[in-house]
């Protein structure tokens, strides 16, 4: 990949990403929302345990918002996450898999995730289903496995592996473990996307296949790839959410698809593809879980989250539209 | 894996039908029997028994949502496994699911096998009314279990749980302990399950009206959507907005596993919580003391084994035993028990897993 090659194109946004505005907007937004919190929870908001809470709250998601971040810039779309991560959940809590104990079930939730995402690009990119009509199928039917597979009942993590549960109980320097995790996700994505030529190829293959083709990049196995990369992500969502929850359950990951979505969206990722940024995405994401906190705190009630959400992706999306017009 | 979860299943068959033994055994007037003692007289009990007699040869229609949550699953094994315990019974579910226009095909198709009698517990009383009603019309008598069809014209017998009494029960219980360890002013939270549902709406108004009589009020509530995932996130940010609380009361014992999974991490036990439904994992949980729930209030599935009796009467044109009617009863309304450290044991063989 030299720089001079047509994926030229699909470059401009990545070297103009440096020091760019998008963020400025998400993190104004934050701000608003800390300061909202000051004033009406002035006892509760500011707090360490509060901060940690809402970073604990938003890891499982965040780690999801990643891989889900790389599959939208490559022209893509995951709604599998939540099924796949529950299905991980599943798998890896069934008494069968608990028996080899808590390093297994981790390499169990991962690997099951990691195997479902790559099916979604095998279908995707060598039998060429829509993404979305791809994924949408991974999505029932992962749940449905999920469901089958612990007879839609609640499968708690054994005492005996409750090394995972301390991913969650465990605290350094005040943080639970799980933070950490997120964390280290999000910062090795960060440079697969920014410092290596997967991630290059990645804005390319999103902004134009055709070209990113011609540029010799093998299209079809990177879209694979990404998928695989998505689904990598909710295995390791599902090994955090069996430490928060202490269990593994079909129920796990209800409509995440759609608050990844709608994070990736909000932190200024085009969803036509070749455009992005975790920094972005993870911001987005941070909004959704402060409002939640704000909403709890104020002891609101959750028809008026949706709603609050509901309108922030609309003013979002508005403000970078906005953006991008005066910007042409 | 697949061999693993049939283990499970088959230990957990057993021990569905270990629970809907004891209730025969209760129904049959014995007196107490001890968990454990259970499984093993519940076969005689039957027999005993006058109206656990075979007669009439019935066939009982049976169709149910989908199990989302273990409580649902319970519903659809006891069922089963009270079914099973007749030899003059022909057990006839159709497939679950959550979808209405599926189950009223399904109540249509069981209604044209010319069932004897059919059990139905609807996704949705107001939907599945109609279906219903046409069953009735053909000379099948309906046995409603639970969520109840707003015509009385489409069942026969009404039997299901009271939600407004779980939230009293939950509401003595709370109201009592803190009345006891003199707390005035308690911070007194409520973890809902999906709060649009006027299933919670009864047991919230319940658990008001119960607190009231206490002076007591509840200080937050907040909807935690019955998944044990969304109880762990609605806690731990409830266990941020208030840095003292004295009671929890939880809607549900699934959820529950998340709302405890949450209170653990957060490393909190100022307070003690009440559960609700009465699953098997939280009367452990009671029995064990290692918590802070102290104890739930039941919404118990053992109505479903309930219900297939009731249908086998109904068919065999029998009434209950225990009362002087020649028939079955109209409605019967289950009462929310509260189950604490001092009696789970005689209620943990009915708790259903989640």
């Amino acid at each position: 990949m030299t720089e001079a090659t047509p994926t030229r194109v699909a470059r401009r946004p990545f070297l103009g990403r440096i020091g760019e505005v998008p963020h400025v907007g998400l993190v104004a937004a934050l701000v608003l929302l800390a300061i909202v919190g000051l004033v009406t929870r002035p006892e509760n908001f500011a707090t360490s345990s509060n901060l940690v809470s809402i970073l604990a709250l938003a890891s499982t998601i965040g780690v999801i918002t990643v891989g889900m971040t790389f599959v939208i810039i490559g022209g893509g779309i995951d709604l599998s996450v939540g099924a796949v991560m529950a299905m991980s959940s599943v798998w890896a809590t069934t008494l069968a898999t608990q028996s080899y104990g808590p390093a297994v079930m981790i390499v169990c939730a991962v690997l099951v995730g990691t195997g479902a995402g790559l099916v979604n690009g095998f279908l995707i990119s060598y039998g060429r289903m829509v993404p979305f009509i791809a994924t949408l199928a991974m999505l029932v039917a992962a749940r449905g496995l999920a469901q089958r597979m612990s007879n839609q009942r609640t499968q708690l993590v054994q005492q005996a592996n409750s090394a995972i549960v301390e991913l969650s109980t465990t605290r350094v320097l005040g943080l639970p473990l799980l933070v950490y995790v997120f964390a280290l996700v999000v910062v090795l994505g960060w440079i697969l996307l920014n410092r290596t030529t997967f991630g290059r190829r990645t804005y390319a293959v999103g902004g134009n296949p055709e070209a990113a083709r011609l540029a010799g990049i093998d299209v079809r196995r990177h879209t694979m790839l990404l998928y695989g990369l998505s689904g990598l992500c909710c295995g390791i969502a599902a090994v955090l959410i069996m430490a928060r929850t202490t269990t593994g359950s079909s129920t796990h990951g209800d409509l995440y698809e759609l608050d990844a979505i709608a994070a990736v969206i909000i932190g200024g990722t085009l969803l036509t593809g070749g455009r992005g940024t975790i920094i972005g995405s993870i911001l987005g994401l941070l909004i959704f879980t402060v409002i939640t906190n704000l909403f709890i705190l104020n002891g609101l009630n959750t028809s008026d989250q949706l709603i609050a959400k509901g309108l922030i992706i609309v003013v979002a999306v508005l403000m970078q539209r906005r953006g991008a017009l005066t910007a042409t | 894996m697949t061999q693993n979860t049939g283990r499970r299943g088959f230990i957990l068959g057993g021990a569905v039908i270990g629970a809907g033994a004891l209730v025969s055994a209760c129904t049959s007037n014995e007196p107490a029997v001890q968990p454990s003692a259970a499984a093993a007289a519940a076969t005689t009990a039957a027999a005993a028994g006058g109206n656990d007699q075979p007669g009439t040869q019935v066939t009982i229609g049976f169709s149910a949502p989908a199990a989302d949550h273990g409580w649902i699953a319970a519903i659809a094994k006891n069922a089963e496994a009270a079914a099973k315990q007749y030899s003059d019974v022909v057990f006839k579910p159709v497939e679950p699911t959550n979808d209405i226009n599926q189950q009223i095909s399904a109540v249509e198709s069981l209604i044209q096998a010319k069932v004897d009698v059919l059990v139905l517990l609807p996704n949705d009383g107001q939907q599945l009314n109609q279906v219903a009603r046409q069953a009735m019309d053909a000379g099948i008598p309906v046995v409603n279990l639970d969520r109840v069809f707003p015509d009385k014209l489409s069942y026969r017998t009404w039997i299901g749980g009271d939600n407004y009494g779980m939230g009293v029960a939950a509401g003595h219980y709370i109201g009592k302990t803190l009345k006891e360890k003199g707390v005035s002013d308690p911070v007194i939270v409520e973890i809902q399950g999906i709060a649009t549902l006027p299933l919670t709406q009864d047991r919230s108004k319940g658990f008001e009206d119960a607190l009231k009589s206490y002076g007591f009020k509840v200080t937050a509530k907040q909807a935690a959507q019955f998944t044990v995932q969304s109880g762990t996130e609605v806690t731990a940010n409830l266990l941020q907005a208030h840095k003292k609380i004295d009671a929890i009361w939880n809607h549900d014992d699934d959820q529950g596993i998340g709302v405890l999974a949450a209170i653990k991490e957060a490393n909190r036990s100022e307070f003690f919580m009440v559960g609700g439904a009465g699953s098997a994992n939280a009367m452990r949980e009671i029995q064990s003391g290692g918590s802070v729930l102290a104890a739930t209030v039941t919404y118990s599935p053992t109505m479903a084994s309930s219900a297939i009796k009731l249908a086998r009467l109904i068919a065999q044109d029998k009434g209950m035993s225990d009362l002087t009617e020649n028939q079955v009863p109209q409605s019967i309304t289950l009462a929310s028990e509260t189950i604490t450290k001092d009696n789970v044991a005689t209620y943990l063989p009915l708790g259903f897993e989640s």
